[in-house]
């Protein structure tokens, strides 16, 4: 059984010729949640855009591959390749206010996908959705399918995009820091929400956090990214019993505990950063781009 | 769960009622012109010369707005006159805005090259003043009805094709574009079927506006006589005569400004009113 997503040794660099993905490698086998875990800038949101094939026009692949259920896609023309990840792969975006099309109803824009794309006829979108919304949650699957996005409240609108992600049944779902723009009383219903769907599909996911509590709840392994370089790689478990990694220790001393909420925290230390400066440099040194 | 429920519908909107009625009106007047006219807009008649309107000394029952100084009837001239007017209007407004939209809307959309070339092109067409720019063109199709369209479409075009590609552009930066990518759907289908929902609003409103600025453009024309042959009714032909025998009869000159000015006015006003209804956020 091939992984459902293979990314190897990916590089990306902006027209100046700055790398911002550095020979990066991960899988995530079926079924399973690894989580993407760095500070703002890391690339996180860089290598999910680059797996839904949506990364900005400037920024350019140079290096590796990413391979969805075993298929290379860069082998695939621009249609074939938009086909494939429209039929495999979802995305459950980070801002729910700005991911629905403002001036069209909410109802055609979940059963889009699977009658456009997939070729499903309408009758069984629609009952596929309804069935969808029934499993996040919403009671008044009539009312929220002829709404417009403004008419809904946030954390509606984030079950709507999860019901839609879900309903196409794709192997991998991209979440791109899910619940940054919630409410912080919405965020953990939206989690568990998601975690409860991944288990009940078999959905593999790729979740993109800055938030190391986050990745605690519902990963099963965790990447650590910095400037756009993995640093350290392990199950969940594993790494919080016993980072390796200096910048994975710090990291942690910097998320905020129940029980002392501001005496624990601390930034991440110069020394570390001065580490992580110096990986980078390594890293830069040794890169030849090739082809 | 917080979900705030749909906003009551806006109660009646006065501004899109005075608007749009006055354009009725005008609608109305030009469609049954023959009908609605008391008078042959083109009968001379020298003993009726410079008659006044109906509630001054000196007036004849059944000219209303008076004669001008041929002694042609001032009201059916007008009414004539809307015919042309709203001709212009509809027709070069809606070319100039089906040309000019989807230009600005693959330029915004697209962006690189698409939108470097048409983007050019607008900046090198704004360099021509445009009333300048209007008289040339008809002098060179020649005068009449067609040249005048003409001319509007290949001046106004840019109007549209600057705001809607602005428009496009910053649609084009959210996420639901960027959705759809996602789920499979080509360029041309989401410039279409999620894009264009959301600039429609704007095209509504300068289409509106643009109907006005016709006919003002059409005025103008016809004022230094550059537009239709010259004794057919047009209101800026009224004008240009009513300039002339402005001392003896103040009134041709001044009601046809009028109604220039209430229909401009509506156009632009009606536009906004349709703009705020089609708008399912300000809604």
């Amino acid at each position: 059984m091939s992984d459902c997503l293979d990314i190897s040794n990916l590089s990306a660099t902006l027209p100046s010729g700055q790398r911002v993905l550095r020979s990066v490698s991960l899988t995530v086998q079926p079924g399973e949640v690894r989580a993407l875990v760095g500070e703002s800038g890391a690339g996180k949101s860089m290598i999910g855009k680059a797996v839904l094939g949506v990364l900005p026009p400037s920024v350019r692949i140079v290096e590796g591959a990413i391979r969805l259920e075993g298929t290379d896609l860069d082998a695939l023309s621009a249609k074939e390749r938009r086909r494939l990840i429209g039929a495999k792969a979802a995305l459950i975006p980070q801002d729910p206010l700005t991911a629905l099309n403002p001036s069209r109803r909410v109802g055609p824009q979940m059963t889009d996908r699977l009658v456009h794309i997939l070729g499903w006829d309408a009758d069984k979108a629609d009952k596929r959705v309804r069935q969808l919304l029934d499993e996040v949650h919403i009671r008044e699957p009539d009312r929220v399918m002829k709404a417009y996005p403004h008419e809904l409240s946030g954390g509606m609108r984030q079950r709507v995009l999860i019901a839609a992600a879900f309903a196409s049944e794709p192997r991998l779902i991209v979440a791109d820091e899910p619940t940054t723009a919630l409410d912080v009383t919405v965020q953990k219903q939206i989690l568990r929400l998601i975690a409860q769907l991944q288990q009940e599909h078999g959905t593999a996911i790729l979740f993109v956090t800055h938030d190391l509590g986050v990745v605690a709840k519902v990963s099963q392994k965790v990447t650590v990214l910095y400037a756009g370089k993995v640093v350290e790689e392990a199950d969940t478990p594993a790494l919080f019993a016993n980072p390796q990694h200096a910048y994975t220790r710090a990291l942690m001393a910097a998320t905020p505990k129940y029980t002392d909420p501001l005496a624990s925290l601390k930034p991440v230390d110069e020394s570390v950063l001065a580490g992580l400066a110096a990986e980078v440099a390594v890293a830069d040194h040794d890169w030849r781009p090739h082809g | 769960m917080a979900d705030s429920r749909a906003l009551p519908r806006r109660r009646f909107d006065a501004r899109l009622m005075l608007a749009g009625g006055w354009l009725l009106v005008v609608l109305l007047a030009a469609i049954f012109a023959p009908l609605v006219a008391p008078h042959d807009p083109l009968a001379q008649d020298l003993m009726l010369e410079r008659l006044p309107p109906f509630w001054l000394p000196g007036s004849e029952p059944g000219y209303w707005l008076g004669t001008d100084s041929l002694g042609r009837d001032l009201l059916s001239r007008l009414i004539f006159g809307a015919r042309i007017a709203l001709i212009v209007a509809f027709v070069a407004a809606l070319a100039a805005c089906i040309v000019g939209s989807t230009l600005g809307l693959i330029a915004g959309y697209f962006g690189g090259w698409p939108d470097r070339i048409i983007s050019r092109i607008v900046d090198v067409w704004m360099a021509f003043p445009p009333v300048l720019f209007a008289i040339l063109l008809v002098a060179v199709f020649g005068t009449g009805l067609m040249s005048v369209i003409i001319a509007i479409v290949v001046i106004d075009w840019t109007r549209f094709c600057r705001v809607i590609r602005a428009e496009a552009m910053s649609q084009a930066r959210m996420d639901y574009v960027e959705n759809a990518r996602i789920a499979g759907f080509g360029r041309i289908r989401i410039m279409v079927s999620e894009v264009l929902p959301n600039v429609l609003p704007s095209i509504v409103a300068l289409l509106s506006l643009e109907m006005g600025i016709a006919v003002i453009v059409e005025a103008i024309l016809s004022f230094v006589n550059l537009s239709i042959s010259s004794d057919a009714p047009t209101w800026g032909g009224i004008i240009a005569e009513g300039r002339l025998s402005i001392h003896q009869a103040w009134w041709v000159l001044v009601f046809p400004l009028i109604a220039l000015f209430l229909t401009v006015l509506s156009f632009s006003q009606f536009g906004e009113g349709l703009k705020s209804r089609f708008d399912p956020v300000l809604r």
